[in-house]
């Protein structure tokens, strides 16, 4: 079976099916020197995170197909062939303050659990981060994970200093989303993205912010060429 | 890189565990981790996190007693009774520190069962449990200004006269080899079962470097026979199907559907039953059918969704094909109850050490509650005697020899492929250093694995860059696991008896002359 990673041909064994181990195969007989990064296996650590013929995957994950091609994710730069600098992530969600503020002992119910079950089981890979189309025009974006992370904590019973977070989530944040999707579209872990930010908008607001875009009329506002309300 | 107080080895849980206390006490603290911070094994624990919350129902007296029984003598009571009694408030920190529980009806945390105890003790997450405990102590590190060094490797401890000064490590990203000094260190580096290739549930990351680390400098290590074999992984694949499939109700069966073992007995009992089926040429599978869909997606979604993925089968629907993997290693640096390890200033915790919890045998949902607790006590420990610690800025001989060693192995003929050695590494400690070990085969393995240790000159790499070049991260990693499997085997062919993890075919009892740790590397 033919796999092309990062624009090279790589002929891999038929019964080879799954990308890490195509990965694996090719660096162990083919190429030493090709860089990928990989953990659990089982795609949970969030550490391989590729394109597949363009869309954001992890290796362990996915399986191939003839001719499918494998490069790095987009909109961080390239340290070598699949290994991408990922050292925005923790300034991103410190800029968030996308943690526990303050702690208040409150009786909690599993559907209170629930509500933030999914946003906390976000591993960090940064597919949504390299399918953002915000990114590609604004690096200080606070993008999708980190506003994920910061909902979760948001949303969190425990959390007594919400208004903080979501004053943190303003500056490049909340409503620099076009609300295109294509984060929820790649989340291996199946978080609502999306709605999770149209829900922080909505608390923004309740909490005293207003939408930038919206103060300045719409025709003034920034044109990502998608526009979800249809104007 | 010099005037750090702390520096921790490893970003789990216990790492992590550790930098938050140690920061909140005023330190000065940097983590180094050799894979991005929330990529370590413990994101990978599924089941639980044991702790007696409601003695109603259950009793710290219990777990103290289940833990002992498990460890079939060879456990330290201080570490067990010391483990076992912080439990609730470890519980309670995480909690405070917004660990989102699975919760019961009446809003307490939710508890279930896992194997080697009669009671519900084990606080979960959904099957998420050990990837929400990360990532909420990493999102806690980040609120506390911990300084990370993400992709750095351990090559080697630098030591001077028994008394830690740093560590030598590779910086991934930019291929430079690195001192760096610190008045303590905590090594929490995760275990070795990573070395048996193929035949584990591990990352990839877990090739044991703390220990091997720790070997190079002649530093105590202890019980590394004891390996524990986890016994639902996913036949072929390895991934792990955690305990809680079975503390929920599901059952091991032949293809007949004939259940074999009371299947929440200890792992090593469990594994063993299991192994023994599979080598006498039957399958055996996991049966949660009856358990229902809604009730499997709501108790194990991700085991439901791994399962589906790597067998395309339904967990609610099909019999699950699975066999024993490696999974934890119980063996590894000795420490005292504190995490004090035989070197002055050094201390190790988590998968990488033994002081004693787990004995022959750990049960499951001891493994996340260890490093909480000792992390933890570690952490708060660590101030003691600091400010008497003085800097001595200059190279030491350790990272010199590996600016030199660098060089060395870049000449290195290309003429054994590392890749397929790690293979064949893998598969001769499964099938002679595994589940049932005897004397002929364990001296077959070691002459083959002492012989790959000679090999290594010949293992040239076929990257020579510097930027990010993982062939040479594998070689180095490839190097501790070989030393780390000489130690295993010679540690399992001195224990002729056969105690929890550890069973030999030629000796099958216990016997009271091994009613003691193994202890290697003593100065």
């Amino acid at each position: 079976m033919k796999l092309v990673v990062c624009s090279k041909e790589y002929e891999i064994e038929e019964k080879v099916d799954n990308l890490l181990s195509a990965l694996n195969y090719i660096k162990s007989y083919h190429n030493n020197s090709l860089a990928y990064r990989s953990g659990c296996k089982s795609g949970i650590c969030g550490s391989c995170a590729v394109l597949v013929n363009g869309t954001e995957k992890l290796s362990c994950k996915t399986v191939i197909v003839e001719n499918d091609t494998v490069e790095p994710l987009r909109n961080s730069n390239i340290i070598k062939d699949l290994v991408v600098d990922i050292s925005v992530q923790n300034k991103l969600l410190k800029k968030a303050n996308a943690q526990l503020q303050s702690f208040q002992q409150d009786t909690i119910l599993e559907n209170d659990v629930q509500i933030i079950d999914k946003e906390s089981n976000c591993i960090l890979c940064n597919s949504c981060y390299s399918s953002c189309p915000v990114y590609e025009v604004n690096k200080e974006f606070i993008g999708p994970f980190a506003l994920v992370r910061a909902y979760r904590y948001i949303d969190d019973k425990k959390e007594i200093n919400k208004k903080n977070i979501i004053d943190h989530i303003q500056d490049n944040g909340v409503f620099s989303c076009t609300l295109c999707g294509n984060c929820n579209m790649v989340c291996p872990s199946l978080i609502d993205i999306k709605g999770d930010i149209m829900k922080l908008q909505n608390k923004s607001v309740q909490h005293g912010h207003q939408n930038p875009n919206m103060m300045s009329g719409f025709n003034d506002s920034l044109d990502f060429g998608f526009n979800p309300n249809g104007f | 890189m010099n005037n750090i107080d702390i520096l921790i080895v490893g970003a789990g849980g216990a790492g992590l565990s550790t930098a938050i206390e140690a920061k909140r006490a005023g330190l000065n603290v940097t983590v180094v981790s050799k894979t991005q911070i929330t990529a370590s094994q413990t994101c990978q624990a599924q089941g639980g996190i044991n702790a007696v919350l409601d003695d109603t129902k259950d009793s710290i007296k219990e777990h103290i007693a289940d833990t002992l029984k498990s460890a079939h003598g060879i456990g330290n009571e201080e570490s067990i009774k010391y483990m076992c009694e912080n439990a609730k408030e470890s519980i309670e920190w995480l909690n405070k520190l917004a660990v989102p529980f699975s919760r019961d009806e009446q809003g307490n945390i939710a508890q279930r069962k896992l194997g080697g105890t009669k009671n519900k003790r084990a606080c979960y997450s959904s099957d998420y449990t050990g990837l929400k405990i990360l990532h909420t102590l990493f999102d806690t590190c980040l609120k506390e200004d911990i300084e990370f060094l993400e992709e750095y490797m351990l090559l080697d401890l630098i030591v001077e006269r028994n008394t830690i000064k740093g560590i030598v490590a590779l910086d991934i990203c930019s291929g430079n080899i690195m001192q760096i000094l610190a008045k303590k260190v905590v090594l929490a580096t995760g275990g070795y079962a990573g070395i048996y290739t193929n035949y584990n549930t591990n990352s990839y990351a877990t090739t044991g470097d703390g220990v091997a680390s720790m070997n190079r400098v002649n530093g105590e290590i202890s019980n590394m026979e004891y390996v524990q074999f986890h016994p639902t992984a996913l036949k072929g694949s390895s991934i792990l199907i955690s305990e809680s499939a079975r503390g929920e109700g599901g059952y091991l069966v032949t293809k007949d559907g004939i259940r074999f073992i009371d299947e929440l007995k200890p792992r090593d009992e469990v594994a063993r039953a299991i192994y023994e089926k599979i080598q006498n040429g039957n399958e055996i599978y996991l049966d949660v059918r009856h358990l229902g869909y809604e009730r499997i997606l709501h108790l194990m979604p991700q085991e439901y969704n791994l399962t589906l993925q790597y067998t395309g089968l339904r967990m609610d629907e099909d019999l699950i094909p699975i066999s024993p993997a490696a999974h934890y290693s119980m063996g590894g640096i000795l420490t005292s109850k504190d995490g004090q390890t035989s070197i002055n200033n050094l201390f190790a915790v988590g998968e990488c050490s033994n002081n004693g919890v787990h004995g022959a045998n750990r049960l499951g949902g001891n493994s996340l509650l260890e490093i909480i607790v000792f992390g933890r006590l570690v952490g708060q420990n660590i101030n003691n005697k600091l400010d008497e610690i003085t800097f001595e800025d200059k190279e030491y001989e350790i990272y010199k020899y590996h600016k030199e060693e660098y060089k060395s192995i870049m000449s290195y003929p290309n003429e054994i492929n590392l890749y397929t050695v790690k293979e064949e590494l893998g598969k001769i400690l499964f099938e002679d250093v595994g589940l049932f070990r005897e004397q002929k085969c364990l001296k077959q393995a070691l002459n083959k694995v002492v012989q790959y240790k000679k090999d290594k000159y010949l293992m040239g790499l076929g990257d020579k860059g510097k930027l990010y070049n993982t062939n040479l991260k594998e070689f180095y990693e490839l190097q501790n696991m070989i030393e780390l499997s000489i130690l295993v085997i010679q540690s399992a062919l001195e224990r002729e008896e056969s105690r929890g993890a550890h069973y030999r075919i030629d000796y099958k009892n216990e016997n009271s002359k091994y009613n003691k740790p193994t202890v290697m590397g003593a100065i």
